[in-house]
This record gives structure tokens, sequence and C-alpha cells, in this order.
């Protein structure tokens, strides 16, 4: 029960999805499946959500190292579900939009209204920390490079000669050097595609093959059966 | 600006100066930012999941609405998804598995196919193509390099023989086509990465610091 019946529904599931492709009658098992998938992976973001309060609430109440920032991701999290439920469900909108009757009989706005500055808040907190996060690494990649960009072998010489021409004509002043432009769309659409191109390949072939030993049961491990 | 954008231009001003502190070493400052994003990036995960996902999928198809009949099975995968949320519990977990089967199963099927189509076959039909038939003698020459580079690459990733003699050679070729790929990728994202940096002082010099200089001396 606990091991086959799980098995017995990945390959049913997979003969299904892969047959629908061939025979137009089961569409009906793509369309209600991709819903379906689509439910499930809405509920499974819960998994997370209960994981990260568990963990904050559990360093909070232990008084845990530095267990203070995390009443700062409790009270954010917090405030964002609740600003986008009420704004959504047009709680308190009336000051700030234009409610529309909802299927359920609820009260819907249409689109994101702004009140409890939900959307100010996803704009000037989440975009420039991600972006700055991400800028960050433009200094650790520098650093990166440096270590790894020594011409000790063959190898090495040409991933260095590769990135240098490379980003010398993604830049302005490499549009005036001479040959850096023709070299840098040489490289892209030369010997880069065809080694992306070889590892697409080499990707596709692992997926297939790894999809197939999921679906026929030999590949388990997803499950947390060990053999 | 109004008060309030100058309000929210600080906000974001320093929460950019936050993260940055961190390239000096991990302070309180780096952790506020840090820790506050991750409360508000999951909130917001949870309201978009909420009203674009749940909503759309499962609440509206089962509650009466217009001409569109109630469509019950769509309770089959709010039940399957209660079971995966078993996952956090000792006792049950094992529930959870059949869900997570049915999702696998359900990914696996409908990428084979695909994968095939997109991956293997497409990519194959692109480097296979008729040299001579080509605009240019070097637009020719370009093409057999890529069918040249293409099987090597592919060579130098098949381990289930010695990489001696021919193949050995071939895999060696590979190596070369890989290495200036790598490269390239490499300097595209140093790019990327600078652009995102020259993004965020441009917002700290003409948003922040000439934005609240105009604010208050007009």
């Amino acid at each position: 029960m606990r091991r086959q019946v799980p098995l017995v529904i990945c390959f049913v599931a997979g003969v299904l999805m892969l047959a629908q492709s061939f025979v137009p009658p089961l569409n009906w098992f793509y369309t209600n499946a991709l819903a379906w998938a689509r439910i499930i992976s809405c509920i499974a973001v819960f998994i997370g959500l209960i994981s990260l309060v568990r963990l904050h609430a559990t360093k909070v109440r232990r008084r845990a190292a530095d267990w203070k920032f995390s009443i700062i991701t409790l009270l954010a999290l917090l405030y964002m579900m609740l600003a986008g439920l009420l704004t959504r469900y047009g709680v308190f909108v009336k000051l700030h939009g234009q409610c529309v009757p909802g299927s359920m009989g609820d009260k819907i706005v249409t689109g994101f209204q702004n009140a409890f500055n939900f959307q100010d808040i996803f704009l000037n907190i989440q975009i420039p920390v991600q972006a700055t996060m991400f800028s960050l690494l433009a200094f650790y990649i520098a650093s990166a490079a440096f270590r790894a960009f020594r011409a000790r072998t063959f190898e090495a010489t040409l991933l260095l000669v590769a990135a240098t021409i490379v980003m010398l004509g993604r830049v302005p002043v490499g549009h005036y050097i001479w040959g850096v432009p023709q070299a840098t769309a040489w490289i892209l659409d030369v010997p880069n595609t065809a080694a992306k191109r070889g590892i697409m390949i080499g990707i596709g072939l692992g997926m297939t093959s790894t999809a197939l030993k999921i679906m026929l049961g030999i590949e388990r491990t997803y499950l947390g059966i060990k053999d | 600006m109004t008060g309030l954008e100058l309000f929210w231009t600080w906000v974001a001003a320093f929460l950019t100066l936050s993260i940055y502190s961190f390239l000096y070493k991990d302070n309180v400052f780096y952790k506020i930012a840090e820790h506050l994003v991750v409360g508000v990036s999951v909130g917001y995960i949870f309201t978009i999941n909420w009203f674009q996902g749940l909503h759309p999928y499962l609440f509206h198809p089962l509650a009466k609405s217009g001409q569109e009949p109630i469509n019950l099975l769509r309770l089959i995968p709010f039940f399957l998804g209660l079971l995966f949320l078993l996952r956090i519990s000792r006792k049950y977990n094992w529930l959870s598995r059949f869900t997570i089967a049915l999702v696998m199963g359900i990914s696996c099927g409908v990428s084979i196919p695909y994968t095939i189509e997109a991956r293997l076959i497409e990519q194959t039909k692109a480097s296979m193509i008729d040299f001579t038939q080509q605009p240019s003698i070097w637009a020719g020459i370009c093409s057999a390099i890529i069918l040249v580079g293409t099987i090597a690459t592919l060579v130098f990733f098949f381990f289930s023989k010695e990489h001696k003699g021919v193949l050995g050679g071939t895999a060696r070729v590979g190596i070369v086509f890989i290495m200036v790929g790598f490269g390239a990728s490499f300097g595209y994202t140093v790019m990327a990465r600078v652009s995102l940096l020259i993004g965020r002082l441009n917002f700290l010099i003409n948003d922040w610091a000439k934005g609240t200089y105009h604010f208050i001396f007009g």
C-alpha cells in the first residue's frame, strides 16, 4: 500500500499524459491534469509557509542566535499576507478602489489596489533588495574570475580569451576596438551554439531517460523509498 | 515627487545600502534587510498563489457562477493537496507519496514528448543542415563547425567507453568547444551582474540623492 500504490499512480498518470500526445480523445486528461497539478502546487506552497513560520517561531521561542531578526521576518510575512488578502477581498477598499461582486459572493477588486501599501512594499522592498543581492555577485564573480582565470592550461586560456572577448564586446568601448564586435558575435553564434546544442541534446537524453525510469518505478528515491 | 514617494525611495535606498554593507562584513543592517525581504517575498508569493492559483483553479470551479456548472472533480486535487500537507507529519507523511507520485507521473508523461521534440529533434535538425545551400562560403564553414562542435561535445559527455584513440581525440575537441561556450556564458553573466550594479548605483544617485535634493530645494 505504502510503496506499490504510489508507483502505480505514477505509472498510470505518466502513461495517460504520454498517450494524450498521440491520442486526441485523451486531451481531456491533459487539460484536467494541468489544472490538478496547479492546485496541488499551490497547496504545496503552504508547506513552505508552515516550515518558515515554524523555523522562525522556534528561534524566537528558544531565544536562539539572531532571534530578534526572526520577528522581522514573521511580522513582514503576516503583514504581506493580510494586506494581500484584505486588499483583494475589498476590506476597507472603499477608500482606495472599486469593488466588483465576485463569483462566490465576496467582493473582489479588479487588480491589486494599493490599500495597505501592498504593491508599494513589493516595489520598494522586494524588488530593490533582490536586484541589489544579484548585483552583489558582480563583486564576488570578479574575485572568482581573478582566481580562476589564470592561463595555466590550454583549456583555461580558452575560457579566459572567450570571456574577455565577450565582456569587451558587451561594453561601449568594445565597439571601437577593431574586430571585437565581430569576434564576439562569432563566439556566441558558432562555438558557443555548438557547445550549448551538445549540452542541450545531452540534457534532453538525460531528461527522457530519467522520466522513463521514474514512470517505470526504477527510480523511486523521490518518494523517499530506498532500495 | 510626492512625500510618500520620497519615503519609499528612502526605504529602498536604505535597504540597498544595507545589502551592500555586506561587502565589508556581515552586520545588523544586512540581517534586517535579509530577514525583511524573506518575510515580504513569502507573503507576496502566498498572495499571488492564492489569487492566481487557488482562486481561478479551485474556488471558482467549485462555486456556482453564471452558466458554468460546478466542477466537483476539482475536489480531488484539493484532497490530494491536503495529503501533501501531511509531509510535515512524522506519523502520516507516507500519505503525501500519493500526491507526489501523481505530480511526478503527470510531469514525466508530459515532458517526454516535448523534450524529444524540442531538445532532441529540433536541435539535431538545426545542426544537420545543407552546408552548400548557405548564403556564403563562410556561413557554410560556420555551419560545419557547429555540427562538428555539437558532435564533439556529445562525445565528451559519453562516459560508457574510455576516452582513448578516436573517441579521446573527439572528446578533446569537445572540451575546446565547451570551454569557449563556458567562457562566453561567464562573460555574459558578469556583464548582466555589472548592469544590475549600474542600475542600483543609478537609483542611488538619480532617484535617491537627486530626488531628495529636488524635493527639499525645489
